[in-house]
């Protein structure tokens, strides 16, 4: 019972997953292609998590914690990138 | 290595030491230098004659690799001895003649005695060597110093030209000699020309008989500027006279002379062989001295002369050849043209050599070689006139020089051919004796030429540049021994039978002579059909020379467009256009073509593989289930992928590529691979980073944002690379020939190395290598990236280090 609840949750988050990729081809500006793929990024430290119950295991967790640092600073960096041209700054004194 | 190796080595040696005595002994003319050598060469080769006219031979070894059957043996016998004089005695003369010739001030002697030298031993070892490879080795050598030695004077347009078409031509046929006897070699086993020899019963009938055979006929008939590569030769006439005297009359061009009559006994037994070489040899008889009629450059008429004689002693080899098909040593006639080239080969060198000299004599006191220019010499050069005309009547066929002897014997063997009932000649048989009588009418119309148009007439002194007077004496010396050799042997032509002939004829067919045959040469034969054949050669000879200038319009009948040489020129022309457009046509400069290319290559070649090999299997045994979030992961990818191609903004397909990245460590989730996952995750990361910086970076003129055009090709290469890379690992997986190692590592990642973690004790503890080399790979890339950002040369800037 537990299982299959898992699987159908893990079905619903993957199939989530079409609308977010329809979002990164289709959306109308960049930010709403950064916020969906940020989303993804969340989508698939959901999906990590299930496999890992699935699975019967604890291998996956940094994957977890990677994944979430990242969409972050990925977020960060593209944020950044469509307001400043640029995602590391050289001149300190601007 | 025994003295007669060291006779070999000692021009290459002499040659060593040229540049040197020319360096630093600047009063002294190098030619001085040089001079000794060939005469002590003569002198000593000329001991040895008593041992090859009791029809013994010398053989020396010294082994070079012995492991390929390599060995530098010389062989010393009739053939090679008379080649050997030949090299030594009228190198020598020619040497004493270029001291006068050529400029102490003017000239680079060191460069000209250097080739010359090299050239020199460069013939020896082709005439002495029994080991087919070095004597492959000198053959080329000898291209080479003549192509050295034609393009003396490389500031002429003209000698460059001369130079390399000699040496595409000669090194073409030198190829396929080699070619021909790597062929010997897989037949018989042995690079040992005495040993092919012994073995000739079994080669003949093999199935690379006839491709050695033709491979080696190539190679002799480049060489020896048989029809239709004749085309060199006048156009190596820009080398200075000495040369022309020495390679392109007497040494050089014979060579492919001595290689058909040293090969004889093995390809003799074929017909091929005989009407190849007779067939060609008596086309380029004719061939030749038509052509030298129509020249206007004395040095033409020459060259043109040269090859026709040269067709003249191979057709006679060719004809001599048919003597090993009778058995009787009594009757055999055909002997006689064996004989005939023997002897019309020593007395072609001497006249030849003469007349080059005398051509350069005139050459040198006059400033011009145009017979149109030429006349009325008679008076102001006598002793010049008088060589020129012993040298041009031998060679003319007249009594009492020794031409007249050997083109005697020479009609004697065509006659023969009549008689002949073997290899069809009894049908085809008859053109020999015809196309050789006319072919002597023309030789006797262009010897009569070099001497009546040059030396009589009237004299035109406002056409030459200086007044002509006589030659030097020292010019003089070796024109003069080279005449009265022709007077003498022209006499006493039985001097060299015993001596000379019979050895070297014995040596060409050495199965059919056990010391019974002796040759005889004598003036008078009777009334043989010979005989009228001289008579009628003359009297018609005399006849169109007189009637020259009425049908001289002959020759510009055949137009320019068809002879040989434009035919030459073209095709180098056209070969280099071809290369040309060819290398254009796939060499776009574009990456894209070039990435066309290696794709369809992949393609064609795994495609047609596993056809050929009906190599494609499909076997769904060993799969496993498909579970439904990784075919939704797996549709997502594709709809990424897919529309990466399509996506309008190039930021979008960045952030398309950063999903797929990720979507593909969430199947390293699923496939249970949590270290790669994580590398993925992170890779994937910072690789969009350096995308959007590369993106920012783009020149604002070509930020123009447009779609990816298709192209159908390009569509059709990729779909083809991805269905063969699909059949390929379909086929691979259900091709499983045995187990995977995987076990062990699992069993021994903790008892032999202390980790849990299989993944990462196969990259640091059983694989490290590898590991260490990735780590290196990234070393170098950071540094790459780090010196392409920091250095920045601009164009014209020296590279400092330290700056």
């Amino acid at each position: 019972m537990f299982e299959m609840i898992v699987r159908i949750s893990l079905l619903c988050i993957s199939l989530s997953m079409f609308g977010l990729i329809y979002r990164v081809i289709k959306g109308p500006s960049t930010a709403d292609r950064v916020i969906a793929l940020d989303a993804m990024g969340i989508n698939l430290v959901a999906i990590v998590a299930l496999i890992s119950i699935l699975l019967d295991t604890s291998a996956f967790l940094e994957v977890i914690l990677l994944v979430g640092i990242l969409a972050f600073i990925g977020t960060v960096a593209f944020s950044k990138f469509i307001e400043k041209g640029e995602i590391i700054e050289h001149d300190r004194n601007r | 290595m025994s003295l007669l190796h060291l006779a070999i080595f000692s021009p290459f040696l002499l040659a060593i030491a040229i540049p040197i005595l020319y360096k630093h002994i600047r009063s002294v003319h190098t030619g001085w230098f040089v001079l000794g050598l060939p005469i002590i060469l003569f002198t000593y080769f000329f001991r040895l004659m008593p041992v090859t006219q009791k029809g013994e031979t010398i053989t020396k070894s010294f082994a070079w690799i012995p492991s390929l059957d390599i060995s530098f043996d010389v062989y010393v016998d009739g053939l090679g001895l008379l080649f050997a004089l030949l090299i030594t005695g009228i190198g020598s003369l020619v040497i004493l003649y270029s001291i006068f010739y050529l400029s102490k001030d003017k000239e680079q002697l060191g460069s000209f005695y250097t080739y010359l030298l090299l050239f020199m031993g460069a013939m020896l070892g082709v005439v002495l060597s029994d080991n087919l490879i070095v004597l492959y080795t000198f053959w080329e050598f000898t291209s080479l110093s003549s192509f050295l030695l034609i393009g003396y004077w490389h500031h002429r347009e003209r000698s460059r030209y001369g130079a390399q078409k000699s040496l595409l031509i000669t090194v073409l046929g030198g190829l396929g000699m080699l070619g021909g006897f790597v062929l010997l070699f897989i037949m018989g086993g042995t690079f040992s020309i005495r040993e092919l020899i012994g073995q000739a019963d079994t080669l003949y009938g093999q199935a690379l008989f006839l491709p050695a055979l033709l491979l080696i006929l190539l190679g002799a008939f480049t060489k020896s500027a048989q029809f239709p590569f004749h085309i060199w030769l006048p156009d190596a006439m820009e080398a200075p006279t000495p040369v022309s005297a020495y390679l392109h009359s007497a040494t050089m061009v014979k060579a492919g002379i001595y290689l058909v009559a040293r090969m004889s006994p093995v390809f003799a037994e074929s017909g091929v062989w005989l009407w190849l070489i007779a067939s060609f040899g008596i086309v380029t008889l004719f061939w030749g001295s038509f052509s030298a009629v129509k020249q206007t450059d004395l040095k033409g008429i020459l060259a043109f002369s040269t090859v026709s004689q040269l067709g003249l002693i191979m057709s006679l080899l060719g004809v001599g050849a048919a003597a090993l098909h009778y058995d009787s040593i009594g009757e055999n006639v055909y002997m006689v043209a064996t004989v005939a080239a023997v002897f019309h080969l020593i007395n072609h060198a001497t006249f030849k050599g003469s007349l080059f000299m005398v051509v350069g004599i005139i050459d040198h006191e006059t400033g011009s070689r145009d017979i149109r220019k030429l006349g009325g010499l008679m008076a102001f050069m006598p002793i010049t006139f008088t060589i020129a005309a012993i040298g041009a009547f031998s060679m003319a066929g007249l009594p009492p020089f020794n031409g007249f002897l050997s083109k005697e014997i020479f009609f004697t063997g065509m006659v023969n051919v009549l008689n002949m009932d073997i290899f069809n000649l009894d049908t085809w048989g008859v053109l020999f004796p015809v196309l050789a009588w006319i072919g002597s009418i023309f030789t006797f119309v262009y010897s009569m030429i070099v001497v009546f148009n040059v030396f009589g007439g009237k004299h035109q002194p406002e056409k030459l540049e200086r007044t002509p007077h006589e030659a030097p004496l020292g010019m003089l010396i070796s024109p003069v021994i080279l005449a009265s050799l022709v007077i003498i042997f022209g006499i006493f032509p039985n001097l060299l039978s015993g001596t000379l002939i019979e050895p070297a004829v014995a040596s060409i067919v050495p199965s059919l002579l056990n010391g019974e045959f002796h040759v005889h040469i004598g003036f008078w034969h009777g009334f043989t059909p010979e005989l009228f054949m001289t008579i009628g050669v003359i009297t018609l000879g005399i006849l169109l020379y007189v009637t020259l200038l009425r049908w001289k319009k002959v020759y510009s009948l055949l137009p320019e467009s068809m002879s040989l040489n434009h035919l030459y020129d073209k095709s180098v022309d056209l070969a280099e256009q071809a290369s040309r457009w060819i290398t254009r046509l796939f060499m776009t400069g574009f990456i894209r073509s070039y990435l066309v290319y290696i794709f369809l290559f992949f393609i064609i070649s795994l495609g047609f593989t596993l056809y050929w090999l009906d190599a494609f299997k499909l076997n769904l045994g060993n799969t496993a289930p498909i579970r439904m979030y990784e075919l939704i992961l797996a549709i997502i990818i594709a709809i990424g992928s897919v529309f990466i191609l399509f996506v309008k903004s190039r930021l979008t397909s960045i952030i398309l590529l950063g999903a797929v990245g990720y979507t593909v460590s969430l199947f390293y989730v699923f496939f249970r691979a949590p270290d790669l996952a994580l590398t993925q995750l992170i890779i994937e990361t910072i690789s969009v980073a350096l995308f959007l910086l590369c993106f920012y970076h783009l020149p604002k003129m070509n930020l123009k944002e447009e779609r990816l055009r298709f192209k159908f090709n390009n569509a059709l290469v990729s779909i083809g690379v991805g269905t063969i890379v699909a059949l390929i690992a379909l086929s691979a997986h259900s091709n499983k020939l045995f187990d995977s190692i995987a076990s062990y590592y699992i069993e021994n990642a903790y008892e032999e190395a202390g980790g849990k973690n299989v993944v990462n004790v196969i990259l640091v503890d059983f694989r490290g290598l590898d590991t260490m080399f990735e780590i290196t790979v990234l070393g170098i890339a950071a540094i790459g990236i780090y010196s392409l950002i920091k250095l920045r040369m601009t164009r014209g800037e020296e590279a400092d280090e330290n700056k």
